[in-house]
């Protein structure tokens, strides 16, 4: 089977969220994009696993899946208490934490 | 009597370890007593020991004691050892016997002074480091004594240290001394590394039998000179001696007269094998002895200060000694520093009794006359001034003229080493002479102050100001200050006495060695067995006609001060030149070179230090500082950039990857 | 750490070695309980686990076999076994007085010095720093002596940034990156030395200081690099020109107590390293770097004299006056001679008796009038002259003056350096004359002359002071009079580590170092050293 489709959808879903990511100032929108190139990344691997025809690559899917669990867990918590406080904060006025 | 050898030191040592405890309660006078009948007891132990030596046939005239080992490492072994030979034992009799004279004298002196019973703390305790000096049995030992003395001088010498040019000359004295030691430890180590001991008798016997060759002989010869230079005060190490008269006058006449000075002689002439074989450092010892008898006795001419000129003249007299050394005269050395204890200790003791009934006023040009008043001092002291001026039959004479007799000896150049002597013996004469007649005879002079214009009074330092004291800085401003109706008076018997009795000692001194037969030559004989390389005198008529020579001279040198401060036919500013009063600039180049150069590149060095070298560390520090404050501005808090960052680190690793690595 | 020896000591007899260490680390505890406003409670405490700690150094010294070779009362356990880390102690006539000092040092510090506030962290940080010192002495494990010599560091530092005058924390900050900066080196080399003795021995990995030493298995050019990296962290400790300036600041603006340590017993760190690590270890490389130490202790001699000499601060001018006073022993340590290394390490003991002492009463002095300026003060001897004597005692021991400690360790480097090194001990010598400048100088200024109005009222030494004192008088006169006892125990071992040195480094000449068969210093002089 041709695997190109996915690898360039994977590629183009990667491309979307990372100039979202640098674009976009919303954290909750950044977020986001950030769990779109998680997952396009986890297509890639499902498509190259299937056509090397090892399932090492769909192992790696699960673990981005827990991590991407984990994160949203951490980092939606962070975000919405921020959100909470600062209704109206874009990601840039966050630099609290510059050395 | 050998068990009475160590007696010699430690009984001084008692009397200071009991001043430390219970001096303040034994307070004035009975500190002093204790510190006089200790160091008269070690007096008596010496007389002991050198009663016990005469008993026994001459090669056989060397006792040894040692208390215990000081310093064992590896194959070094240094006891705490005594030798007890002529030698050593004619240097502690006139040690502890002038020094017991000095210390009943002390008594008188000092009475009054708040910090009396710490004063003979001192006294005693430098007594008992001479003593080491004198009797160690090895070099480390006399090197102790050596230190120790050095350590009693710089206290006594600023004793009354609230005056701050006597702490400096206190400090001046213990620094330019320790250039000295320099020379002392190296050639201790020399000494030792070619020996393998520092023995005294190891290092003689390997001198005697050729051990210490040519260049190391020579070597260990100059070094000990340079040490001897700085405790026996010879050029170029000389300036401190004028310096530390700011002592207590019975420290000057003690430490800065009689013993401690003398202490480098002593130790050429105990290591006297070695410089038999040690060339031209003979000669080096001999021209320096020479130029400084020469130089200080110029600088003693013009002088105002009485205890000034006495310091140039004991600087003159120790460049005998050391021609003496040069030229191989060791017995001549020795008898000359014996004479010089006794005529030089009475002629300190002297001035202090003129200083003390004077108001502690010092310059001589407020006296005069002062025979009316103090006779015993006068007399005393007429009897010193003969007797250094070299006139017969006067202790100073026999001494003075078996030096110059013994240079005149001397090779090539003894001829010019003799005339030096000779110009120094006149310059000696003379300005004794002046010294005598300002002190007194001619007018009162004090009578004229206020008056004259010239006259201002000059103080002494004072007595009460010390530390300890109950009665505080205002009491002493009164009774310093010289003024014309001031009575002089005579001093009391403590101080009288050991007057008299050095006076005696001057006056007939000279018998120990008497040059007529050789019979009379007592302490030649005696000392035989401790030197090696002695140097045969001239003899007969030669030996008659120098001693004529050098008499016609001093009595040239009297008379001429006669017409220059008795009779006035002289302008005495045509002689008291500028360059004699300044000390031909020596110290004062010193002082400069100190306070200028010196100075210039010791805080150089301190600069160095806080600026290059800490400089590099902080340095070091700011550089790290610095790139982190620049480094953190990457750090910038806006999430976006990071994103960027990764984002173009991540195009750069996978451009570098697919370009370079060739996917 | 203390457990496994715990069941080791129970074997023999008693070894006071592992107690020495555990005492003030129990009492460090015991003072963590003690509620912080109890300062006299607090006190006590350090002052009574301090005192034991001292009184098992004062009794391994009775019990040390001076006859004996090697090391004594030794403790050999199983530490990290698996990297072949053991937990061995042991002491020899090098160490043995090193020791005894750390263990009088400590209780006269405690005694000596009031902190004025947080007594509690204070006397804590005191003991936890004692057991470090104690340890460094008597590791005999490259890993074991690394962890003490790193431990040291932690205490000292927040001696000096919590009780240290105005500049405390910039000191502070500054002499402990300066020293793990050279401990860094070390570390590197104690690895590289046990891997490449495992690679050219065989066997198991291991730390142990004297199976290393004795193997000398590790190749001629590797060691000379790994001497090197032991030599930086020594230097930067002794410490050595132009290493040195952390030592100026940490030693002025410590408390008085830090300084006491810091100069009579953190300071032979170093020196002790240097014979311990640098000479016993890679003799070879020891004795192929010698010219290197030799001329920049001397350089340290004369370049600290004169630093000194223009110090404008009393207690920075002391400070100046170690720099050249360890100069002396690295001399007499690099000389190679029987005489120069024995003079080291008694020159080590009594720098760590005299220069105390010094800092303890230029600590009275700043309490007393607030300030340490040279300038600020005078006449003092008028003031307080019972003071006075006792600092001028305390003076010429540090000048150098025979008849007081201060010289025979002195005379000893130098005659070692003459024999072994002639012109540099020659120069040395020189510095000898700079002691006398800048102490006398500064005394001068600070005691002699009519003290000004402040300095009118000058208190007299307290009694309590004086008792702080006068144990430390006793050993400037009685070691100045008398240092047989110390000589004849340390010579055993210093023989020994020439034997050592004389076996693997062909340079030094150890023809006239005894057999090591018997201690006796009753060794007479006609076996001279033929030069």
């Amino acid at each position: 089977m041709n695997q190109q489709p996915t690898l360039i959808l994977g590629a183009l879903i990667f491309a979307i969220g990372a100039v979202g990511l640098l674009v976009r100032r919303n954290p909750l929108v950044m977020f986001m994009c950030v769990e779109l190139m998680l997952n396009a990344v986890n297509l890639t691997f499902v498509s190259f696993s299937r056509s090397l025809n090892d399932v090492g690559g769909q192992v790696v899917v699960f673990f981005v899946l827990v991590v991407a669990a984990a994160e949203v867990v951490v980092g939606l918590a962070i975000i919405l208490s921020i959100m909470r406080r600062r209704p109206n904060a874009t990601a840039d006025d966050l630099t609290m934490l510059k050395g | 009597m050998q068990h009475a050898l160590w007696l010699i030191p430690a009984l001084p040592l008692v009397g200071f370890l009991l001043l430390v405890v219970g001096g303040r309660k034994l307070g004035d006078p009975r500190s002093g007593i204790l510190a006089t009948a200790m160091v008269a007891g070690s007096f008596l132990a010496t007389v002991a020991v050198f009663v016990d030596l005469l008993g026994k046939p001459a090669e056989e005239r060397a006792l040894t004691q040692t208390l215990f080992t000081w310093l064992p490492s590896g194959n070094l072994k240094i006891g705490m050892g005594f030798l007890a030979d002529p030698l050593s034992v004619t240097m502690c009799l006139f040690v502890t016997g002038v020094g017991a004279l000095i210390h009943l004298y002390a008594i008188g002196y000092m009475k009054g002074d708040p910090k009396f019973s710490k004063f003979f703390l001192y006294l005693n305790l430098f007594v008992f480091s001479m003593l080491m000096l004198v009797l160690g049995d090895n070099l480390l030992l006399t090197f102790l004594g050596w230190e120790g003395v050095g350590a009693c001088s710089y206290f006594l010498i600023s004793f009354w240290h609230t005056d701050p040019a006597n702490a400096t000359a206190g400090k001046k004295a213990f620094v330019t001394n320790r250039i000295g030691d320099w020379g002392f430890m190296v050639g201790t180590f020399l000494t030792w590394t070619t020996v393998g001991s520092i023995n005294y008798l190891d290092i003689n016997a390997a001198a005697t039998a050729g051990t210490i060759a040519g260049a190391t002989a020579i070597a260990i010869g100059v070094l000990f000179f340079v040490a001897a230079t700085g405790k026996s005060a010879q050029l170029p190490l000389f300036v401190w001696l004028p310096d530390a008269m700011a002592g207590p006058t019975p420290v000057s006449a003690l430490i800065h007269a009689a013993t401690m000075v003398t202490s480098g002689v002593y130790l050429l002439v105990r290591l006297n094998p070695v410089l038999l074989s040690a060339g031209w450092a003979n000669d080096l010892i001999a021209w320096v002895g020479a130029i400084t008898a020469l130089v200080a006795a110029t600088v003693a001419i013009s002088q105002n200060d009485i205890k000034k000129v006495l310091a140039y003249s004991t600087v003159s007299q120790l460049g005998y000694l050391f021609l003496a050394i040069g030229t191989g005269n060791y017995v001549a050395a020795i008898f000359h520093m014996v004479t010089h204890a006794f005529f030089k200790a009475l002629l300190f003791l002297g001035s202090g009794s003129v200083i003390h009934g004077m108001s502690h006023d010092q310059d001589m040009r407020h006296y005069g006359n002062l025979k009316k008043y103090m006779p015993i001092t006068a007399g005393t002291f007429i009897i010193g001034w003969l007797s250094i001026a070299g006139v017969p039959p006067f202790s100073g004479f026999w001494s003075k003229d078996e030096i110059l007799a013994g240079a005149y000896n001397f090779g090539s150049a003894g001829k010019v080493l003799w005339f030096i002597g000779l110009i120094t013996a006149l310059l000696t004469a003379f300005y004794m002479t002046r010294q005598v007649i300002m002190t007194f005879f001619g007018e009162e002079k004090w009578r004229n102050i206020g008056t004259d214009a010239d006259l201002v009074p000059v103080t002494a330092h004072a007595h009460a100001d010390s530390d300890g004291g109950t009665d505080s800085a205002d009491a002493h401003d009164d009774h310093h200050v010289l003024t014309p109706d001031h009575t002089p008076h005579e001093s009391p018997w403590t101080m009288t006495v050991p007057l008299i009795v050095l006076g005696g000692l001057a006056l007939v001194g000279g018998v120990l060695n008497l040059p007529f037969v050789d019979k009379f030559e007592l302490l030649k004989r005696w000392l035989e067995p401790t030197l090696a390389g002695e140097q045969e005198l001239p003899h007969g008529a030669t030996l008659f006609g120098l001693a004529v020579v050098a008499v016609v001279v001093g009595l040239v040198g009297i008379g001429f001060a006669g017409l220059v401060y008795n009779r006035k036919r002289i302008d005495p500013a045509l002689i008291e030149r500028e360059e004699f009063a300044k000390g031909w600039w020596i110290d004062s180049s010193y002082a400069w070179f100190m306070g200028g150069p010196g100075r210039v590149f010791f805080d150089g060095v301190a600069w160095f230090d806080g600026h290059v070298i800490d400089g590099a560390v902080n340095g070091a520090a700011t550089l790290v500082r610095g790139a982190g404050l620049r480094l953190k501005r990457v750090q910038n808090g806006q999430v976006r950039s990071y994103a960027m960052g990764i984002a173009a680190g991540a195009v750069l690793l996978v451009g570098f990857f697919v370009t370079r690595m060739g996917f | 750490m203390i457990a496994p020896l715990l069941a080791n000591a129970e074997s023999v007899p008693f070894n006071p070695l592992p107690w020495m260490i555990a005492t003030p680390l129990i009492g460090a505890i015991v003072i963590a309980l003690i509620p912080r406003h109890r300062t006299d409670s607090l006190r006590q405490v350090a002052l009574v686990f301090s005192a034991i700690s001292g009184g098992l150094t004062l009794y391994t010294m009775v019990e040390f076999s001076a006859a004996e070779k090697g090391f004594q009362f030794v403790v050999n356990a199983k530490w990290v076994e698996s990297l072949g880390i053991g937990f061995h102690l042991g002491v020899d006539g090098i160490s043995l007085f090193l020791l005894v000092l750390t263990g009088i040092l400590f209780p006269l510090a405690i005694v000596g010095v009031d902190p004025h506030h947080d007594h509690k962290p204070y006397y804590a940080w005191l003991l936890v720093l004692m057991a470090g010192c104690m340890g460094v002495f008597i590791s005999l494990d490259l890993v074991l002596f690394f962890v003490f010599f790193e431990i040291v560091l932690v205490p000292m530092y927040f001696l000096i940034g919590g009780w240290g005058y105005a500049n405390r924390v910039y000191a502070a900050t500054k002499f402990f990156l300066y020293t793990m900066f050279g401990s860094a080196f070390m570390l590197v080399g104690i690895l590289a030395t046990a891997v490449l003795h495992q690679q050219a021995s065989g066997g198991n990995i291991t730390f142990d200081l004297v199976k290393i030493a004795t193997d000398q298995s590790i190749a001629t050019e590797a060691a000379r690099w790994l001497f090197m990296s032991f030599a930086i962290a020594f230097a930067v400790k002794v410490p050595l020109f132009p290493l040195h300036t952390w030592l100026p600041d940490a030693h002025t603006e410590a408390p008085t107590a830090g300084s006491v340590i810091l100069a009579g017993v953190m300071l032979k760190l170093g020196t002790y390293g240097f014979l311990r690590f640098g000479l016993y270890l890679f003799p070879e490389a020891s004795s192929y770097f010698a010219p290197v130490f030799l001329t920049v202790g001397v350089v340290g001699i004369l370049y600290g004299a004169i630093c000194a000499t223009m110090q404008k601060d009393l207690k920075r001018l002391v400070a100046y006056s170690s720099v050249a006073h360890l100069g002396f022993i690295i001399l007499g340590t690099f000389s190679f001679t029987v005489q120069g290394i024995q003079g080291g390490v008694l020159q080590m003991v009594n720098h760590g008796i005299t220069t105390p002492a010094l800092f303890l009463m230029v600590g009275m002095i700043a309490d007393r009038r607030h300030t340490r300026e040279i300038s600020e003060l005078s006449g003092l001897q008028k003031s307080a002259p019972i003071f006075a004597g006792v600092f001028t005692l305390i003076m010429l021991s540090s000048i150098g003056l025979p008849g007081l400690n201060g010289f025979p360790g002195e005379f000893l480097t130098l005659l070692g350096g003459f024999k072994g090194a002639r012109w540099w001990a020659v120069i040395a010598a020189v510095g000898v004359i700079l002691a006398a400048l800048y102490l006398l100088w500064a005394y001068q200024r600070v005691f002699h002359g009519e003290p000004t109005e402040p300095n009118r009222d000058f208190p007299e030494l307290r009694l309590r002071e004086g008792l702080v004192l006068a144990p430390l008088c006793l050993l400037i006169v009685g070691l100045g009079v008398y240092p047989k006892p110390l000589l004849e125990r340390i010579e055993p071992a210093v023989q020994e580590l020439m034997v050592h040195v004389g076996q693997h480094a062909p340079k030094v000449d150890v023809r006239d170092v005894e057999a090591p068969k018997r201690a006796s210093s009753e060794r007479a002089v006609e076996s001279g050293s033929g030069k």
